[in-house]
């Protein structure tokens, strides 16, 4: 049992850490991360400058086949490569969704010529692609989509509305899950395509969240044509293609972001309590060992993924705890930071509230993280089922025409 | 990235689990708890006959020579089965404070006899209930003769000798006492887990002999290393919780379908997986620490600690509630899980203890 890295290892992080010294400013620069809010243009700006600099640098798509502008690489040197990447400000976000999981789902099901013309400037950054799955009618349960594909010629015609699209509001092309039969059962009446963002009758409107952020929005479908030559899979195997993007959602999610234990250690060190240091109080030491015991669970845990993919096998389902525990973490530390801030901890103003408004801000971010790619119960489910081999839960939707099914409130 | 058991090593786990399927299935266990019998001497014999009691001693002690990761291997085997035998009294804490501590002489004179099962050891620290801290240690040791009354002892009603902490002056430190001999009574006491003896232990100038020079420092140092052991045996017991509550869910039926397809029943059971796999994790890094005498191990022993706790406590309790009314029986064996992780929860000290132990930690190496 080692943390040593194999000489192919060792060798590939030396290269990425050279790059990214010479091509990024390290997280400890204490430079603002211009990532972080997202909608602005120059926080646009430098990330499609970052993407382009990885993408000559040749790490962009390391695991993607080099035929498609990817590097043909293993998957731990991916993960070796953002473990690098997490000590400099790389503002990645805008990628994630579109090179994590749209671009896989393209090079899985479309043309010769479609891969040749999108994966590869999509790497560049100079194409930023979004996913338009949910709906208001399906969340969770995704199949339950009502979004309608209807056959025109050559064309389809889309109408309808998604929700809680990342990024549309400059996205250039977006995957697509529609229903184009609403005689069948759910699941089989779906077909999936790919379409421009510029398409006539596409509208954007950003969804103002409880924090006061616009991270997503709703786009809205009125007779959207789409040519038949970017549907994706065949008419009707619309949830087959959904599975291979949802496949590559795990990679997308991230952990929470912070706060974390180093947070509100930090937090608890700086501050006095009625009866002294907060440090020495019992029932803060006690919270403090919960969180700092479920860090490390998780990051000990992606050792032994790591080291699954460094044998080259499948990393098993422990990675599947990730954001289950992280989202709720998040949460926690969160509230508990407002706490030990008594009566000022209302308060959201960065300049009196203690770490700019961390907490404060955590507070009204993290309900979004358990929900995000998967709620909480959702993902329970998803451990119970696929890990644990419990019975799936009994669906009485399955052998239903979809037109037929009660709908209740959206 | 090696953060794995090698082949060998899991070899060595799956021959253990056989074995011990086969010779420590819930009957054998059963025989201790429902007999005067304190511990399972044929067991024991065939754990010796193994290698595994020396699995981490020297061979030029009379070990195996294996090493801690094989030792953590076999623990969690252990605590898997609810071997009854006084494996944690012995080996990961009386051999550990030997190997840790002891002159050549004291292991040259001791080792081979834990190694081979001839002799069982004990750590005599708690007097009582007020926690065991430095300050509240009375017993004490004076003109070499030891005098106080230690409550609990874990497997100190069968041991042969005991590690005993005791006051000398103004100074704590470790002391070898052999338990049959004279000044010594001992009284079996009742607990809550009769798979696992307790006794109270007297002493009266009997005779003692130091071991090592450090006192409370040594005794912290050798409880690190229990600690992770002991992690092990824990995610063992909490792992077959899981197994079992698994096992019957799916062939309980109620109101016409298993109970394991409501999400009442498998969201507890995906909770148990996901406090397992964070113990597992954190115990996995304390095995590295143990393994490599690393500078990490007093932080990665309190929190493999601190999570094999939660998971052992929360995995035994919700395997009694899944099974619900018969789970509640003397003859369904979820209260075999349920009282060993009341035991192993508190036999090294409480999580509270260790909690606030892992925040000290965290504060010597932040301020380092």
């Amino acid at each position: 049992m080692d943390f040593t890295d194999t000489a192919e290892e060792s060798e590939y992080r030396a290269k990425a850490r050279s790059f990214l010294k010479e091509n990024a400013e390290p997280k400890s620069s204490g430079k603002r991360n211009l990532a972080s809010g997202w909608n602005k243009d120059e926080a646009l700006g430098a990330a499609r400058a970052w993407q382009a600099r990885k993408a000559a640098g040749g790490f962009a798509g390391i695991t993607m086949p080099t035929e498609y502008g990817g590097q043909g690489l293993s998957p731990i040197l991916q993960v070796i490569y953002n473990q690098e990447e997490a000590n400099y400000i790389a503002p990645r976000g805008v990628y994630e969704i579109g090179l994590g999981m749209c671009i896989p789902t393209m090079l899985a099901y479309a043309t010769e010529s479609q891969k040749q013309r999108y994966a590869p400037p999509a790497l560049r950054g100079e194409e930023i692609w979004c996913q338009l799955f949910s709906e208001s009618a399906g969340g969770s349960d995704l199949a339950g989509l009502r979004t309608r594909a209807e056959r025109d010629g050559d064309d389809w015609v889309i109408t309808g509305q998604k929700i809680w699209t990342s990024g549309a509001q400059f996205s250039d092309y977006a995957i697509l899950v529609t229903r184009s039969d609403f005689d069948v059962p759910k699941h089989k009446g779906l077909t999936f395509f790919f379409l421009s963002m510029t398409s006539p009758g596409i509208e954007v409107r950003p969804i103002k969240q409880m924090s006061g952020a616009a991270n997503f929005n709703e786009v809205y479908f009125t007779d959207v044509r789409i040519p038949d030559s970017q549907r994706l899979g065949a008419v009707g195997d619309g949830w087959k293609v959904s599975l291979t993007t949802l496949m590559n959602e795990r990679f997308a999610v991230g952990v929470a972001p912070p706060p974390d234990f180093d947070e509100i250690f930090d937090l608890v060190r700086d501050t006095e309590l009625e009866d002294g240091p907060a440090l020495d109080n019992a029932m803060v030491r006690d919270r403090l060992a919960d969180w700092y015991v479920r860090q490390q669970g998780l990051k000990n845990a992606h050792f032994r993924t790591m080291t699954a993919l460094s044998r080259g096998e499948t990393p098993g389902p422990e990675s599947s705890i990730n954001k289950v525990v992280s989202a709720y973490k998040y949460q926690e530390v969160s509230f508990f930071g407002m706490e030990m801030q008594e009566m000022l901890g209302i308060i959201t103003d960065p300049d009196i509230v203690a770490m700019d408004g961390l907490f404060q801000i955590g507070a009204l971010s993290s309900p979004g993280y358990r929900i995000a790619g998967g709620t909480d119960e959702i993902l329970r489910n998803i451990i119970a089922e696929r890990v644990l081999g419990l019975p799936q839960d009994i669906r009485v939707d399955k052998d239903v025409a979809f037109r037929d099914l009660p709908t209740g409130r959206d | 990235m090696n953060f794995e058991f090698n082949d060998d090593q899991r070899l060595l786990r799956d021959q253990a689990r056989r074995f011990l399927l086969d010779k420590c299935p819930a009957e054998v266990v059963r025989q201790t708890l429902e007999s005067d019998q304190p511990y399972d001497k044929v067991l024991w014999r065939k754990f010796a006959d193994m290698g595994w009691l020396g699995a981490a001693i020297p061979e030029a002690y009379g070990g195996s020579g294996m090493g801690h990761l094989e030792l953590c291997v076999l623990a969690e085997e252990l605590g898997r089965a609810l071997a009854p035998t006084p494996f944690a009294s012995s080996i990961y804490l009386a051999a550990e404070a030997l190997l840790t501590a002891g002159s050549e002489v004291q292991k040259q004179s001791y080792l081979p006899d834990l190694a081979a099962g001839a002799e069982i050891w004990c750590l005599a620290l708690s007097e009582g209930s007020r926690p065991a801290t430095e300050g509240n240690i009375g017993t004490e040791v004076s003109g070499g003769k030891l005098t106080g009354e230690k409550l609990p002892v874990a497997d100190g009603d069968i041991a042969d000798r005991a590690i005993v902490v005791a006051r000398e002056g103004a100074s704590i430190g470790l002391y070898i006492v052999d338990l049959n001999g004279a000044g010594v009574t001992r009284q079996t006491v009742d607990t809550m887990d009769p798979t696992r003896s307790q006794a109270r232990l007297s002493f009266t100038n009997t005779g003692v002999e130091k071991l090592g020079t450090e006192g409370w420092p040594l005794l912290e140092r050798i409880q690190d290393r229990a600690a992770v052991m002991m992690a092990f045996e824990q995610i063992g017991g909490a792992q077959a919780c899981l197994e079992m509550a698994k096992d019957y869910a799916m062939g309980r039926f109620a109101f016409g379908r298993p109970i394991a397809s409501y999400q009442a029943i498998k969201h507890r059971l995906a909770d148990m997986y996901i406090q397992i796999e964070l113990a597992r994790s954190n115990a996995y890094f304390g095995a590295w620490a143990l393994s490599t005498d690393a500078a990490e191990l007093p932080v990665a022993a309190a929190t493999a600690r601190v999570a094999a706790i939660e998971a052992y406590n929360f995995a035994a309790k919700e395997n009694v509630q899944v099974h619900g009314g018969m789970g509640f029986t003397w003859e369904f064996n979820c209260h075999l899980y349920y009282r060993r992780a009341r035991q192993l929860a508190l036999v090294i000290g409480s999580q509270r203890r260790w909690k606030d132990r892992l925040i000290h930690a965290l504060e010597r190496r932040n301020a380092a």
